[in-house]
């Protein structure tokens, strides 16, 4: 496949065939991860810079595991690192970045389209890893990668519960989205606080009671609770959270045979999720990060050999 | 009476074409076209419309403070060019309004850069600093040359220091302007509440956050039979408020502005910060029930609510962004295409330009007949125009109109007598 797009925004960019694609790229490079030498010279020569302006440990080091692996060079800048702590703006950042001739810059930036603001600026792919509320999509896609290794093509028509806080959540945004693009159920679950505006036109059922919600799932998604929503009034305290949104065997025992249990971490256990749980053989949260080095190489390979594919340059 | 001193052939009027004399800035007569005047200044309108001189109740020039954005001679400049007689000033300066001394520097710099006009009427604050504490020195700013007071942008949220300070301006003889938004449901929000903030991941504005305002302030008149003027009104939950006030007989007045009658929260897609402003753009439901409320005389007036920023300001991620639109060079034109669409008829801009506004703050009437002040302008509404950073006479180039192609221009622009603007580029 000639990969179409310079950039990663969102999922709404990505046909379900591109969204095979990648989790085929990704199943591929897995295999990578397995080798006692875990590196092929694929990207040697490529820069990658890793631009987090939010604070974020795994993402960015699953991005850089992923460039190393491919060969790339990969340069990490965080907010405390770059000028933007001296006052410059982001635009200003982005452009003496770009002026060093990266081949793809990773952006997790804590407002809503700043990767977007990004892209349409610079020349180099712009990957998007976490934009205020707005999208994840590298996330999305090792769910979908990860539950792609289980069920194969028997994606379609799953039923998937997502649970917790959806409003200020990108990855519920972008989960959504693929799920739905795939052809499976998604259901929300969350106290009306916590849902996003207008989610009535989301294709989407929404269940506010998670014991009602469980029910027929064929896989969990806890989202974390950031702790600053009790101190916005969204929530009375966590206890009563945890008691109401918190997912416990009780509730996998309703879902379907083989239900699956995921999280994108980090985790508040004995909050969102029930602390045994998360360590159960039904969890798939270290899959998830496994899958989530691979499906960042599959990613990082599309877009950086999206040039050399279509003769351009 | 020495003759007219200047004569504007072929402008039509009400729809027939007449010279119009004008002398010594009052207007003289309309001439029949063809009648041999006496020798004096001549200008060929070419047939285009003759309007009053527009009057924009809600304008930010920026000056002092903030010169880069715009100042006093830039947003003059663009008003000219606008077709607008006079505009009235926020305080949100910096220093802000709040004293005899920046009112009377912002009168000295529009004399300064426009001694003909436009006027620039200043609007004190409210409150000292616009900090919703205490009273601004009222009387002070009143004598010094404020025509309105308001604390804009930053709405006064304590009830009862809002109706003291009705009491005290009503004393003055002022209208108080005020900003409807309640603090604590637009925290933090940067587009309207709804569908497109929650695809977006941005944090919505509701509608409640201006109609929960507007419901207090149209009580509060109703308790004190005071006026009120409500600035900007986005949604349609006001604009039922209001029409439930007037009927009451409560003296309530309101504005609204060409973006909220033309575009909608679906402008923001794409983070285009452009479209960001506050009030935010709402939903079609909010453009149709502005647009009948504008008709029927529900809400008074149209003003621009000007807000010029930089482009290095607007280019940044949507939380970054400032709240604005630069709207004094494209008022008439997004206006007129109200027209064009059959939603208002060429009457009602000159009733919600012009003649409302006058009458809502004092402001000298103009029914352009003889014996009236000479304040109007000839519009050609024919003429097409791209919207360009070059095009744009205020500094502010922070309009979603950018690159678009907006019909109708000004092409004279008379106050008291004085030409103003006048477009060169017609022969």
């Amino acid at each position: 496949m000639l990969w179409p797009h310079k950039d990663l925004l969102c999922i709404s960019q990505l046909t379900p065939a591109e969204i095979l694609h990648v989790f085929e790229m990704a199943r591929r490079f897995a295999e990578i991860n397995s080798r006692p030498i875990k590196k092929v010279p694929t990207l040697k020569g490529k820069t990658v810079v890793l631009f987090f302006v939010e604070p974020s440990t795994r993402t960015k080091t699953s991005f850089d595991i992923a460039g190393k692996r491919l060969s790339a060079d990969t340069y990490s800048l965080t907010a405390s690192t770059s000028s933007l702590r001296k006052g410059e703006n982001l635009k200003d950042s982005a452009l003496t970045l770009q002026a060093m001739h990266p081949d793809a810059l990773v952006l997790r930036h804590q407002q809503s389209g700043a990767a977007a603001f990004l892209a349409r600026r610079l020349s180099c792919s712009v990957i998007n890893a976490g934009d205020g509320w707005h999208a994840h999509p590298t996330q999305a896609l090792l769910d979908g990668f990860t539950l792609s290794e289980i069920w194969g093509e028997a994606m379609t028509g799953k039923n998937i519960l997502i649970v917790g806080d959806i409003a200020h959540s990108r990855v519920a945004r972008s989960d959504v989205q693929l799920f739905t693009s795939l052809g499976m159920n998604v259901r929300l679950c969350a106290p009306k606080t916590l849902l996003p505006s207008g989610v009535d036109g989301w294709p989407v059922e929404v269940v506010p009671d998670l014991t009602a919600a469980s029910r027929g799932m064929d896989a969990v998604i806890c989202l974390r609770l950031q702790l600053e929503r009790q101190q916005a009034g969204l929530l009375p305290d966590l206890r009563e959270y945890a008691r109401h949104f918190g997912l416990t065997a009780a509730h996998l025992r309703l879902a379907n045979p083989g239900v699956r249990v995921m999280h994108p971490g980090p985790m508040n256990r004995g909050v969102e999720i029930d602390a045994a749980l998360a360590d159960g053989e039904q969890s798939l949260i270290l899959d998830q990060v496994s899958a989530g080095v691979a499906t960042r190489m599959a990613l990082l390979f599309l877009y950086l050999t999206r040039k050399d594919q279509t003769g351009e340059e | 009476m020495s003759g007219p001193d200047l004569i504007v052939n072929n402008a039509l009027w009400q729809g027939d074409m007449v010279d119009v004399w004008v002398d010594q800035g009052r207007i003289l007569r309309f001439a029949p076209v063809g009648e041999v005047g006496p020798v004096c200044r001549k200008i060929d309108g070419h047939g285009a419309l003759l309007l009053p001189g527009l009057v924009d109740g809600h304008v930010h020039l920026r000056e002092p403070g903030f010169e880069y954005k715009e100042d006093i001679a830039s947003g003059l400049a663009a008003a000219a060019g606008g077709g607008f007689r006079a505009v009235l000033a926020m305080a949100n300066t910096n220093p802000v309004n709040d004293s005899a001394a920046v009112t009377t520097f912002m009168l000295d710099q529009a004399f300064r850069s426009h001694p003909h006009g436009p006027l620039l009427h200043p609007v004190g604050a409210l409150t000292r600093n616009l900090e919703g504490q205490e009273l601004a020195p009222l009387a002070e700013l009143s004598e010094a040359g404020c025509k309105a007071l308001s604390n804009d942008g930053m709405p006064v949220s304590n009830p009862d220091l809002f109706r003291r300070a009705l009491e005290y301006a009503s004393d003055l003889g002022l209208p108080v302007i005020d900003h409807c938004e309640d603090p604590h449901l637009a925290t933090g929000a940067v587009m309207n509440e709804g569908r497109v903030s929650g695809l977006m991941g941005l944090k919505g504005q509701p509608v409640v956050a201006e109609s929960l305002h507007v419901a207090r302030d149209i009580l509060m008149a109703e308790y004190l039979n005071l006026p009120v003027h409500l600035a900007h009104i986005s949604c349609r939950q006001s604009v039922e408020l209001i029409a439930w006030a007037k009927q009451r007989g409560v003296r309530i007045t309101a504005e609204t502005c060409p973006h909220y009658l033309l575009w909608t929260e679906d402008m923001v897609e794409g983070y285009n910060t452009l479209a960001k402003v506050n009030p935010p753009l709402r939903t079609a439901d909010d453009v149709e029930a502005l647009r009948q409320a504008v008709r029927q005389g529900i809400i008074d007036i149209l003003v621009t609510d000007h807000a010029p920023h930089a482009d290095h300001e607007k280019e940044a991620p949507m939380d970054d962004a400032p709240n604005g639109i630069s709207g004094l060079d494209t008022a008439l034109s997004l206006s007129w295409t109200l027209v064009q669409r059959g939603i208002l008829v060429l009457d009602d801009l000159c009733r919600l330009w012009s003649r409302r506004p006058a009458e809502i703050f004092s402001l000298r009437k103009n029914s352009l007949a003889p014996g009236d002040p000479a304040d109007f302008l000839l519009f050609d509404p024919d003429a097409t125009w791209t919207v360009t950073p070059q095009i744009l006479r205020s500094k502010g180039k922070n309009t979603p109109c950018l690159g678009q192609t907006l019909p109708g221009r000004v092409r004279l622009n008379v106050v008291d007598g004085h030409t103003v603007f006048h477009d060169a580029t017609v022969p």
